[in-house]
């Protein structure tokens, strides 16, 4: 179980945009009639979408009228799944992915990244108020270990100096790319690739 | 080593791109119908004779687990739900198949239903996998439209919907009754077995939940031959895999490997061998955070599939391999796992809830050096009063990895944290608390 830090400052009103609007019609309808509390997991998250990453209470009052449902049973869900920010964090979310195969490989060192880059302490917002980070548990990329989530893209392969860097661009305005930075294609081995070596593209070993 | 040609996913590392007519091209979508019009007992009995094993973790036959769903449809309707959630630390083969075989993974659905009477699919994917998610779902758009699922799909008079739901980060999820919960709207606590989900489900109703890399070798086993499936392997542990090798080796990767392939061969060949050698390697978790490790000697002949595993008291798991080499510190490794799982206990059984922090608690300690001699045999009756005590299997997956670390590193703990809170030297000192224990002529 997560623990969730409920925002002090909260927004007086939340709706649904109306482009956000059109995809909760057709989310309902993916469920069976009479069922479409299943929807809540998605309306939270198109919420926390529509209000710069994190959910006001507002918003869950909101989505239990909208879904019939009583508040505390959104309240519950909002709370029980970590995903879901309840108060501020940064526009660049940073998730340091520290479970035991990607420690082994390193994970730490780009904890320190964050903390030299971004804040001293974890679930804080920089000084330009543009990211925040935390550690997280394991994000399934543990073959591709070390790995930060930023958003909703996967950075692989990394280091310190190409954390530095990434969160570097970040702060400038820039995109960096997703993927591996080790130049690797996906997970496939680097350098030992002894299979599927007659698709394209394949590499030999060496 | 498995011949490229009896591999499952040709397109594991996306040589080859996963759009639907790439896809074709591999072999995905050809004879759908004719093999739907065998009739879902042919397939059933295929999936039976393939002896396929359910790769989520339990290895439960999925055949059998097929056979449980009512054979014909009462007044509730039946539903396959794919599990997606794949988050036990170690494991990533799902994310390459949700990314790269996304058809494979939906021809699978649609025979799946078809043999197990469901008209609808959802696939709950982690909420994390937000890109695979998306990826998934250009796949499955490319079917509708190809007219592969939806009304009549592909020929077979069947009609047949997925739809894709989204989890939150929550580990528990992946347990099959949380799942349901969750898809119903609700916090992912697991309910009590009995019921079976195969026959009180999703809403209610009968439920089939299989994991991703089951139902996506499912066309490939019914098209090449339940026979040419179980010839893979080793009889009752048949097939291929999807190993994740992560860690302390020198290139990581997921390969896909035939069952029971020696773990050291496995780690050599395709992993590139462990950081600075073989004679480095400390331990091995063989399938993921949640099986109890295993110490080199043992790594030396193992083979990785679900029997040989059980033998050595772990267990395949997800197949997820996570090498330590000795540069590591074993107790630092087994403390973080115990971190995450009392991270992700949901907090319904008192004995989980309770006891994950305190394993934790203590090992954080013992990796310090802080912990009485006492606390290791205190430990591990903490994870003997979890284990088998809770709702659902998280209890045995928070307890087992701590239980594998004392079964073969005791020693290790007890060197580090060999001291005694009792002072058993007379010190004489006229406050000391215990001092009475020490005055022989009180006793």
């Amino acid at each position: 179980m997560s623990i969730k830090k409920i925002s002090k400052e909260q927004p007086e009103n939340f709706e649904f945009n109306s482009k956000n609007m059109e995809v909760v019609k057709k989310i309902i309808q993916n469920y069976p009639e009479g069922k479409q509390q299943s929807a809540v997991m998605a309306l939270l998250f198109l919420a926390q979408r529509q209000n710069n990453n994190w959910i006001p209470l507002i918003a869950i009052k909101y989505i239990a009228r909208f879904l019939e449902m009583p508040y505390i049973k959104v309240y519950e869900v909002a709370t029980f799944y970590s995903m879901y920010n309840l108060s501020p964090v940064g526009e660049y979310f940073i998730q340091v992915c520290t479970t035991t195969p990607c420690m082994i490989r390193g994970a730490y060192k780009l904890v320190e990244a964050c903390k030299e880059k971004i804040s001293k302490n974890e679930n804080e917002l920089s000084n330009d108020n543009k990211c925040s980070w935390m550690e997280v548990e394991c994000l399934g990329a543990c073959a591709n270990a070390p790995m930060i989530q930023i958003n909703d893209d996967y950075f692989e392969d990394l280091d310190k100096e190409k954390t530095i860097k990434i969160i570097d661009q970040i702060l400038n305005g820039e995109k960096p790319k997703p993927g591996s930075y080790r130049g690797r294609k996906n997970s496939e081995p680097e350098l030992s690739r002894k299979t599927l070596l007659e698709n394209k593209n394949a590499q030999r070993p060496r | 080593m498995l011949k490229d040609q009896d591999r499952i996913f040709k397109n594991l590392y996306n040589d080859l791109g996963e759009d639907v007519s790439s896809a074709q091209k591999r072999g995905d979508w050809i004879d759908t119908k004719e093999i739907c019009h065998k009739g879902r007992e042919w397939i059933i009995n295929e999936i039976k004779t393939s002896e396929l094993r359910g790769r989520g973790g339990a290895g439960f036959p999925t055949g059998l687990k097929w056979s449980f769903t009512p054979k014909e449809v009462g007044t509730k309707p039946h539903y396959l739900v794919i599990n997606a959630d794949e988050s036990e630390p170690g494991t990533c083969k799902d994310r390459d198949i949700l990314r790269f075989e996304p058809h494979k993974l939906i021809e699978g659905c649609l025979l799946t239903s078809y043999a197990v009477n469901a008209h609808k699919c959802y696939i709950y994917i982690r909420g994390e996998y937000f890109n695979e998610g998306q990826k998934l779902q250009k796949a499955i758009d490319e079917a509708y439209e190809k007219n592969l699922i939806g009304k009549n799909s592909s020929g077979t008079n069947w009609d047949f919907d997925i739809y894709i739901h989204y989890g939150a980060g929550a580990y528990i999820c992946g347990e099959e009754t949380a799942l349901l919960e969750s898809l119903e709207g609700k916090k992912g606590l697991p309910r009590l077995k009995p019921p079976f989900p195969a026959l009180i489900g999703l809403y209610g109703c009968p439920t089939i939940i299989n994991n991703v890399e089951t139902i996506a070798v499912v066309p490939t086993i019914l098209r090449k031959g339940a026979k040419w499936f179980a010839s893979i392997g080793k009889p009752k542990n048949t097939g291929t895999k999807i190993f994740c090798i992560s860690g302390n080796v020198n290139n990581p990767c997921n390969v896909e490997e035939e069952m029971g392939i020696p773990l050291k061969k496995l780690i050599e060949t395709h992993a590139g061998g462990v950081t600075g050698g073989w004679e480095n390697l400390q331990a091995v978790i063989p399938g993921g955070s949640s099986m109890p490790l295993l110490p080199r000697n043992t790594c030396e002949t193992i083979t990785m599939d679900f029997d040989s595993l059980i033998k050595e008291k772990s267990g395949l798991g997800t197949a997820g391999i996570v090498v330590i080499n000795k540069d590591q510190d074993i107790i630092k490794c087994i403390a973080r796992i115990a971190r995450f799982y009392k991270h992700e206990s949901c907090g319904q059984c008192t004995p989980c809830r309770e006891g994950s922090g305190w394993m934790w608690r203590m090992l954080e300690r013992m990796a310090k050096g802080e912990a009485s001699r006492e606390e290791v045999d205190m430990l591990m009756d903490v994870t003997k009063q979890i284990e088998g005590h809770t709702i659902c299997a998280f209890g045995e997956g928070s307890a087992w990895p701590v239980q594998g670390l004392l079964k073969h590193f005791k020693k290790q703990i007890e060197k580090r944290n060999n001291f005694d809170p009792l002072i058993r030297t007379n010190k004489n000192i006229p406050y000391l608390v215990d001092q009475h224990l020490l005055d022989k002529e009180n006793a």
